[in-house]
Parts: C-alpha cells; structure tokens; sequence
C-alpha cells in the first residue's frame, strides 16, 4: 500500500523486566516518534512482553557491513587470551 | 435481587460488546498493519469488558444464564446499548471520531464509576480506566492529525464528525433505573459529566482545526431497545454460531 511508503520505518527495542536490558524485537512503521512508540505498545507487548519501550527511528541506525567483516571480527580469532576461559585457575580458586 | 443494577450492568456490558464488536471490522481492513493490530487491541479491550459486565449480571440475576447466553442469545429489541456504538463502521475519519466522542466520556464516566458503592463494580471500572485512557490517546492523536493534516484529511474529518455529532446526547441520558443506582452510589451521573466532556471536545477540535458541529439533530433510542436496522444485522453474524450450533464451545 501507498500509504506505508509515506510512513517512517522505526526500530522497536523492548525490555522485558526491570533491570533487563532493551533488546530489538522489530520493527514497524508510523508516522511520527509518539505514533511509534504507541504501535510498538500494541503490536510487540500485547502479550506482557515488556515494561519499558524505545523507539528508534530506523535510518538513525549506523550498521556495520558485511564486507567489512574480515577486518571487524577476524582479527578476534586468534586471541582467546581475552577469554576468561583462557587461564587456568588456581585450586585455591573454586567458584569463579 | 436487584433489577436495575442487572440492567445497569447488562447495559454496560452491550454499549462495550457491540462498540467492540463493530470496531473489529477493522480487522485486516485498517489503512495499514500497525493500525490494524491497534484497532484489534481496542476491541478486544471493549469485549473484555463486556464480558466482566455480563458475568456480573448473570451472577446477581442468577437465573440460569450465563454470560455467553447473555450475548449471544437475546434479539436486537432486548440490547439496551446506545445507538452511537452500533453505527455502521464507516470511514476511517468516521470510526475516530466516534471514537473520540466515546473515549472522552468514557475516561471521564470510569474515574468515577472505580468509586462506586458496589465493589465488584468499581473493580471492574479500575481495570477499565486504564484502557479507556490509551484509547482516548490514540483517537485525540488521530483527530488532530488527520484535522490538522491534509485537505482532503481535515474535510473527511470534519465529515465524519458531523455523521457522529447526533448520537451523543444519549450518552448523557439516564434511565430511571440508572437514576436509583445513582442515588445510591453505585452508578455515575451522567448529566453531570457533559460540561467537562464538552469542553475537553472543544479542546481537541480546536487543536484539531475542526468546526464543532450544531446540536441541531439527536437520535436517542438504545437504552429503551429501539435501535437502528443496523444492530440486527450485526447480531445476526456475531450470534449466527451460537444460534446455529446451541452451547457449541470453542
């Protein structure tokens, strides 16, 4: 329909218990911030998903690219000495 | 047992019923997906409350109905629900401005009504109000938008509005039944409320850039059983599987 096409795209991120973090759950159309915020309550916490909503209007969105993949992550690979898994703990050491 | 506080409440629950039973015919015919899933919610918000009101009545009547068979098994001449929410769906300008109209005294009529003598009563005003504030949200938000929009937005809703404007005096009409729970506390005073609501519409309008139409016409009726041809023929599809498969249950 036309009128989609007229509407802004916003990316919807919901919380779903106090102290969680926002996480996206999608995305909708509107007219405006208020419009989306009100449409993001009825089509993504109809069911008690949530107690906190944030919008975001999509194209405010800087995403990184997939061809920029091997010099993002790659390099990660090979340096597990980052993970806490990596070192071996000491008996004294139980819970960790 | 009391028969006008079951007719108050079989009223109550017929204005939610077949308000939220027209609205559902937005359902996949709403101008776009979001809209439509809202309009769905406010439905369901309505027949949720319809169905809080019946069983309430078929408990104090307790005559062997129950609230199902209070929906689904009485003709349009036994619906005492008011005119204004069994009009035809219409436009889209037209559904929020009916909208608007019935929101306003809504939120206005259920902050009282949670202070009601009767506590069943009041409890189910308390879940009610809140609903009814997010409704009135969105249809104040849309008649400013679509007023304050486009040429074509503001004349179609200045169009629906006037459609609308003559079924709203009965909501301010009160049964002598209604009168004696008033009296007693535990119903609202509907009189009272009109200043308040004309104003707070008067508000909307005028943010709005809409003309408030001329009090010149009213059709009142509902709460009597005299209804529109149009409730019949809603009736006739909502109750057509209870009436053609009696007791058939989901």
């Amino acid at each position: 329909m036309s009128s989609e096409q007229q509407l802004k795209l916003f990316e919807v991120f919901v919380r779903s218990k106090r102290g969680l973090d926002h996480k996206h759950v999608g995305s909708l159309h509107a007219e405006d911030a208020e419009q989306a915020l009100e449409y993001a309550r009825d089509c993504y916490t109809r069911r008690s998903e949530g107690v906190s909503i944030w919008v975001v209007n999509s194209s405010d969105i800087v995403a990184s690219q997939e061809e920029d993949a091997e010099s993002f992550y790659d390099p990660m690979d090979d340096k597990p000495y980052r993970h806490a898994t990596h070192y071996q703990l000491p008996d004294a050491v139980n819970n960790m | 047992m009391s028969q006008p506080l079951i007719d108050y409440c079989i009223a109550q629950g017929d204005d939610a019923l077949i308000f939220g039973q027209r609205m559902t015919e937005w359902c996949y015919s709403a101008p776009f997906l979001e809209e439509d899933l809202a309009l769905a919610n406010v439905a369901l918000d309505l027949i949720g409350r319809a169905q809080m009101f019946y069983q309430y009545a078929a408990e104090l009547a307790d005559d062997g109905r129950s609230a199902d068979d209070i929906a689904f098994l009485r003709d349009a001449r036994s619906y005492t629900n008011l005119l204004i929410n069994e009009l035809p769906r219409g436009d889209f300008a037209f559904s929020m401005a009916r909208f608007l109209l019935v929101d306003t005294f809504n939120v206005l009529y259920l902050e009282q009504l949670v202070n009601s003598s009767d506590s069943r009563i009041a409890a189910i005003a308390a879940k009610a109000i809140k609903e009814s504030r997010y409704h009135l949200r969105r249809s104040r938000d849309w008649v400013v938008r679509l007023g304050d929009g486009t040429e074509e937005s503001h004349q179609r809703m200045q169009k629906g509005l006037e459609e609308v404007w003559g079924y709203h005096k009965e909501l301010f009409i009160e049964t002598a039944g209604e009168r004696e729970l008033i009296a007693s506390g535990v119903a609202v005073d509907r009189e009272a409320l009109y200043s308040t609501w004309s104003k707070q519409i008067d508000t909307v309008l005028a943010e709005a850039t809409l003309q408030r139409p001329e009090d010149g016409w009213k059709v009142v009726g509902g709460r009597d059983g005299i209804h529109t041809e149009h409730l019949g023929h809603m009736l006739s599809e909502m109750q057509y599987l209870q009436r053609s498969y009696p007791g058939v249950e989901w």
